[in-house]
């Protein structure tokens, strides 16, 4: 067009005229705000922002401008070109914002769908139910102790001051294993823990003895043939009943909510003396707050502490005893014992929240 | 026991306005568990003690039909049918009136029946809610009462019965002595002692002659006899009616009185007929070959061990437990020989086991009676007897009194107050033990108490303590938790235990224990050879089920019981899992009964602890249906062998052990799939999927797996040693090895570690194909295996390098060649 020394008014190159920079804005910022999407964007951008766009095109003319025309023109051409980018640049991130907002949404799922993949397990309420006592002790300072099931006669009766021809061990409704001369029973209760532990080792003991035991009872909805117990055992010098129902009162307390307590009631068991059964309150019961009747306990009797190689004029001893069952049927309100012998997984794994 | 409120309230002051609450509070805390308060049943209307004045008998109907005058404090006499006949002119009956309501809502009215007019009705025990004796109607006798009297109390309408439980401790508590001395004390009231009896001055000879040839267990005998009976004599209605409300059926006078007697005092008799024993009496063992006949009609062998009482003619009463046949009283006797006496309790609990007799009488025997009361129970029962029978006492008694003095007991008068934690005073204890009638000398805090006849079961100071903390109350005991030392928390097995469980249930299995009883029907389904050591079982002696008296030697059996119980119940999909312990059976010494009074030497206990089975802890599962159920993510996945397998691997990694798998074959598990679970050489377990035949068998679905192990064999875990974790990257290699189909994957992928050597950092399997183009009889095993160096980056070569070696090494160990 122009010879690049001739001496134009750069108001006569039309390219720079103030009318042509205007137009070529307006036309590129309406261009771009008629672009519908990013790919209409991306098409009608070189038009007005490309190499051969009007706005670039005038830019050559610039260099044909004599300098003081030049600065002036190249301001103006400037200032346009910076609004019509800033117009691209501000459509451009409208255009990306939508499009990421529509996929977002399309990538949408029903966040409520299932995913029960894994299969539920679960341990028995008995377990988890003894687990707790035995931290409930342990926590105490308690050491777990076990014994066999199939266990000495000796050990089960005499050694705990049931003699062979006490009324009670005919009222313990004892499985005999055989021969008859095996000297051998199915445990009756946890107790010979206690006497093995005693046998064992001397004061302190403070033990705590979880286990499975049997008594020749048909199973229905309140009777069991096999069951659980948990007993204690606390052997020390000056040990009082008055530790033994500060213990039955802080596991109740642990177990059943800080509004628990013991009441005691004098019973008969040979191997304690004084022997009581226990009560404990227990506020959250299903059918309103109320006693229940728990388990027996008592002071070790001299004579079990005697047979079994400690001194009862240095010790003194506490034991108690209850069963799980029993405890699992108040404090989760099983109705039928039936339900904790069958290993229905119903029953097991509604107590998932136990684990 | 059954304590009538009426008869308590004759022997103990009982405090004006004392509710049946109160006393069942105090029955309580003296630990007499109180198992019913029966009430009796709720009558209202006119209900009278009625004399019967004239009987019209009605004929022509289908009963004989009685229509009665009788007088019931009326101006006029009432007249009333009854269809009953066990009574005669004279008699006083109970007649409800016109407007009286039965229990049953039995309401009286005037009624047209048998062509009378019937003014009410009279009753009988059953009628009347007090018994069930509806044989004839209730005859109260021919005096006592006015007719016309209001017949509640008479009959005792208002009377509450307490049924108390008692504990085996306490034999004096059998009796309405015992339990009114204990309620005097823990209420502080006063009462009456029904044994505080002035005993008549019999003159004469003593009533037999007797010998006691066993003091050691018979150190009293007593008895008395009376002459003169009238046998038809009734029981007083009193009587009757107490021996009702005591649970104890009226049976004749003799009889009701010496059961009134025990009920009172706690003394158990026997009445002989005097006529039928044949020469002096002894009490001594029986002999070889000596039967009794029983009062049951029963013959019995009797042992060395049984005592006995004996005349001329032999054994004439089993001491205690029961009489015998051929002296006792009939319709007819009229002359008496009673015995009390005073047994060894242990030897009355053998007896009563021994021949199944169970009585009122051995109750009280076996749990201790008092022998100081024998004398006087027979002069109690005596006075009823003649009062009411017409008898006269004959002679003097005979008393064979051989007892030992009691020695009294020291106690520290601080001792209960030390055991209980309760700062109990001398006065405290003294006071107590004197309710519980001991004597009590000694000057300050040592005490020598001397526990009263009736109390055998006082014997160490730990006895008197219970006594002490009884009548002082439990609830004075405070609350204080004693610090143990420092415990060591759980074992490493307990530990484990629960490791396993919670990882068997994270794994999706549900606990199911079962119980541990077998029989030979349940190791037969599974199929088990017959010199399978888990047939070597341990059995019972008295199983509640002839079915299942063994224990178990393996869980299997009661897992899957409790898996075909889920199924049955409309679950499919089943993963069950059981650990606990097994009884291994087999030959074994009997354990020793040593004695008690010391610990048991350590040769003694060494044999007892010895003669004790090992009890090993095992872990089973179960499983069946969908181990992964299908869902909106596609379809699920059955539950397969391979799952028995891995549930063994979890419990291994839960008990921080290591498991080796290999093939197996092994009843109840399918030949073809079952591994072996190994820790070095030695099998711990077995996993896989059931013989077809046992789940046939046991109608579980085709395909159920199992494992079982015995976790006491795992071994313990060692304390965990850290890598040291390179930064460099990873070389990943994939491999695809053909091997023949006999070659176990294990074996391969334990060639390829030994041969690619230290750089390899971790294998695994993730394919395994067979079909084109894998030949037939072999199967391609693909790897990913993951190189790394702890110092450098790998090289091409280098990696490379390695994986030929690990090539070479399958190649040499298994055959396997690269898949092309």
């Amino acid at each position: 067009m122009s010879g690049a020394n001739d001496p134009y008014d750069p108001k006569q190159v039309a390219a720079l005229s103030q009318e042509a920079l205007s137009s070529a804005l307006a036309e590129g910022v309406a261009a771009f705000a008629n672009a519908a999407d990013l790919e209409q964007l991306a098409a009608v951008r070189p038009d007005h922002l490309g190499d051969r766009a009007p706005l670039l095109l005038a830019r050559r003319e610039l260099g044909a401008l004599p300098p003081a025309a030049r600065s002036d023109a190249g301001k103006r051409l400037n200032s346009v070109l910076g609004d019509l980018k800033a117009s691209y640049a501000t459509r451009l991130a409208e255009l990306e914002a939508e499009r990421d907002a529509r996929v977002l949404a399309e990538e949408r799922v029903d966040v409520t769908l299932p995913w029960d993949r894994t299969p539920r397990g679960a341990r028995h309420p008995l377990t988890t139910l003894t687990d707790r006592i035995a931290d409930i002790f342990v926590g105490m300072g308690y050491e777990v102790a076990e014994g066999p099931e199939v266990e000495a006669e000796w050990l089960n009766f005499d050694a705990l001051n049931i003699g062979p021809d006490h009324p009670s061990r005919s009222m313990m409704d004892t499985f005999f294993v055989a021969p008859e001369d095996s000297g051998l029973v199915l445990r009756t209760h946890t107790s010979p823990v206690q006497a093995r532990t005693m046998l064992d080792r001397q004061p302190p003991i403070y033990v705590v003895a979880p286990g499975r035991v049997y008594r020749t009872d048909e199973l229905d909805a309140t009777h069991l043939p096999v069951f659980h117990q948990v007993e204690g055992l606390a052997v020390d010098e000056g040990l009082t009943m008055a530790h033994l129902r500060g213990t039955l009162d802080h596991l109740a307390r642990q177990l059943l909510g800080p509004d628990a307590r013991t009441r005691w009631r004098p019973h008969f068991f040979p191997f304690t003396e004084p022997s009581a059964e226990f009560d404990v309150w227990f506020p959250e019961h299903r059918d309103g707050p109320q006693w229940v009747e728990w388990g027996g306990c008592g002071m070790v009797n001299p004579r079990v502490l005697r047979a079994c190689g400690i001194d009862p004029d240095v010790y003194s001893g506490f034991a108690f005893g209850m069963g799980i069952e029993r405890a699992l049927q108040f404090r989760s309100a099983v109705s039928d014992m039936h339900d904790i012998a069958e290993a229905d997984i119903r029953f097991t794994t509604a107590f998932g929240v136990e684990q | 026991m059954k304590v009538p409120v009426s008869w308590l309230s004759e022997l103990v002051d009982l405090p004006a306005g004392i509710t049946v609450e109160q006393l069942d509070d105090a029955f309580v805390r003296l630990g007499f568990e109180v198992e019913d308060v029966v009430r009796p049943p709720v009558t209202t209307g006119p209900l009278v003690v009625a004399r019967v004045l004239e009987i019209e008998e009605l004929t022509g109907f289908k009963k004989p039909i009685r229509y009665c005058q009788v007088e019931v404090g009326e101006d006029a006499p009432r007249g009333i049918v009854c269809g009953a006949r066990n009574f005669a002119v004279g008699d006083l009956v109970v007649a409800a009136l016109p407007g009286a309501v039965l229990p049953g809502d039995f309401a009286i009215a005037a009624r047209k029946t048998y062509d009378r007019v019937s003014d009410g009705m009279i009753c009988s025990v059953r009628e009347l809610g007090i018994g069930e004796d509806h044989a004839g109607i209730l005859v109260l006798g021919r005096e006592g009462f006015e007719p016309g009297t209001p017949a509640a109390d008479v009959l005792g309408l208002d009377d509450v019965v307490f049924d108390l439980e008692v504990t085996p401790d306490r034999g004096y508590a059998m009796s309405m002595r015992g339990i009114a001395r204990d309620l005097a004390g823990v209420l502080g009231v006063s009462w009456r002692d029904p044994a505080d009896l002035p005993l008549p001055d019999w003159s004469g000879a003593p009533a037999w002659d007797v010998t006691v040839a066993d003091p050691d267990r018979c150190d009293r005998f007593t008895m008395l006899a009376l002459e003169g009976l009238d046998p038809a004599a009734p029981s007083p209605w009193a009587l009757r009616r107490r021996l009702a409300q005591c649970g104890v059926r009226s049976i004749s006078l003799a009889v009701d009185v010496t059961n009134y007697v025990m009920l009172e005092l706690g003394q158990p008799m026997h009445a002989f007929d005097r006529d039928t024993v044949r020469g002096s009496i002894t009490v001594r063992r029986a002999t070889a070959g000596e039967r009794l006949t029983t009062l049951d009609g029963v013959d019995r062998a009797l042992t060395a061990d049984d005592l006995l009482i004996t005349d001329g003619s032999g054994p004439i009463g089993m001491a205690g437990v029961m009489g015998g046949a051929s002296t006792e009283i009939g319709d007819a006797t009229t002359a008496v020989l009673l015995e009390a006496a005073h047994w060894e309790q242990t030897g009355i609990s053998r007896g009563v086991r021994r021949h199944r007799l169970p009585s009122e009488a051995g109750k009280r025997f076996e749990r201790g009676t008092d022998a100081e009361v024998t004398v006087v129970a027979l002069a109690r029962a005596a006075a009823l007897l003649v009062e009411h029978g017409g008898a006269a006492v004959a002679g003097a008694p005979v008393d064979v009194d051989t007892r030992a003095p009691r020695p009294a007991i020291a106690l520290d008068a601080a001792l209960p107050g030390r055991i209980a934690g309760v700062g109990y005073t001398r006065e405290h204890v003294v006071e107590v033990l004197a309710a519980v009638g001991a004597e009590v000398a000694g000057e300050g805090a040592a005490l020598r108490v001397t526990p009263p006849s009736w109390r055998g079961d006082l014997r160490e100071p730990a006895d008197l303590v219970e006594e002490v903390v009884r009548f002082r109350g439990f609830d004075e005991i405070p609350s204080i938790l004693p610090t143990a030392p420092p415990g060591r928390g759980l074992t490493e097995r307990q530990r484990r235990r629960r490791s396993i469980g919670r990882a068997l249930a994270d794994d999706g299995y549900v606990e199911a224990p079962a119980f541990p009883f077998l029989g030979t029907a349940q190791l037969d389904a599974l199929g088990l050879p017959d010199d399978d050591e888990r047939r070597r079982v341990t059995t019972v002696r008295n199983p509640l089920s002839e079915e299942a008296p063994a224990l178990r030697t393996t869980l299997l059996p009661g897992l899957l019981a409790s898996l075909a119980r889920n199924l049955a119940r409309g679950q499919r999909d089943v993963a069950l899992f059981e650990h606990g312990a097994v009884f291994p059976g087999g030959e074994r010494t009997a354990a020793p009964l040593p004695g008690v009074d010391r610990r048991p030497d350590d040769a003694t206990l060494a044999a007892l602890l010895g003669a004790v089975p090992a009890q090993p802890w095992h872990v089973a599962v179960a499983l069946t249906g969908q181990r992964e159920p299908r869902g909106w993510w596609g379809p699920g996945r059955p539950a397969e062998w391979a799952d028995a397998v891995q549930a063994a691997r979890v419990v291994a990694e839960a008990a921080g052990a290591e498991l080796a798998v290999r093939a197996g074959d092994r009843a109840p598990w399918h030949p073809g799939r079952c591994a072996e679970l190994l820790v070095g050489d030695r099998v711990i377990g077995h996993a896989g999927e059931l013989h077809p035949k046992v789940c046939e068998t046991l109608g579980l679905p085709p395909r159920t797996s199992v494992m079982e192990l015995d976790a006491d064999a795992l071994p313990a875990p060692t304390v965990p040693q850290a890598l040291s974790i390179s930064t460099f990257p990873p070389v990943l290699i994939d491999l695809a090895l053909v091997v023949a189909d006999e070659v176990p994957a294990a074996d391969v992928a334990d060639a390829l570690r030994a041969g690619a050597g230290e750089l390899l950092e971790s294998l695994r399997l993730f394919d395994v194909y067979t079909g084109v183009p894998v030949p037939e009889g072999s199967r391609s095993l693909a790897y990913a295996l993951t190189l790394r160096a702890p110092d450098r980056t790998l090289t091409g070569e280098e990696a490379a390098v390695v994986r030929e070696a690990a090539v070479a090494m399958a190649t040499l160990r298994t055959g396997a060649r690269l898949r092309a």
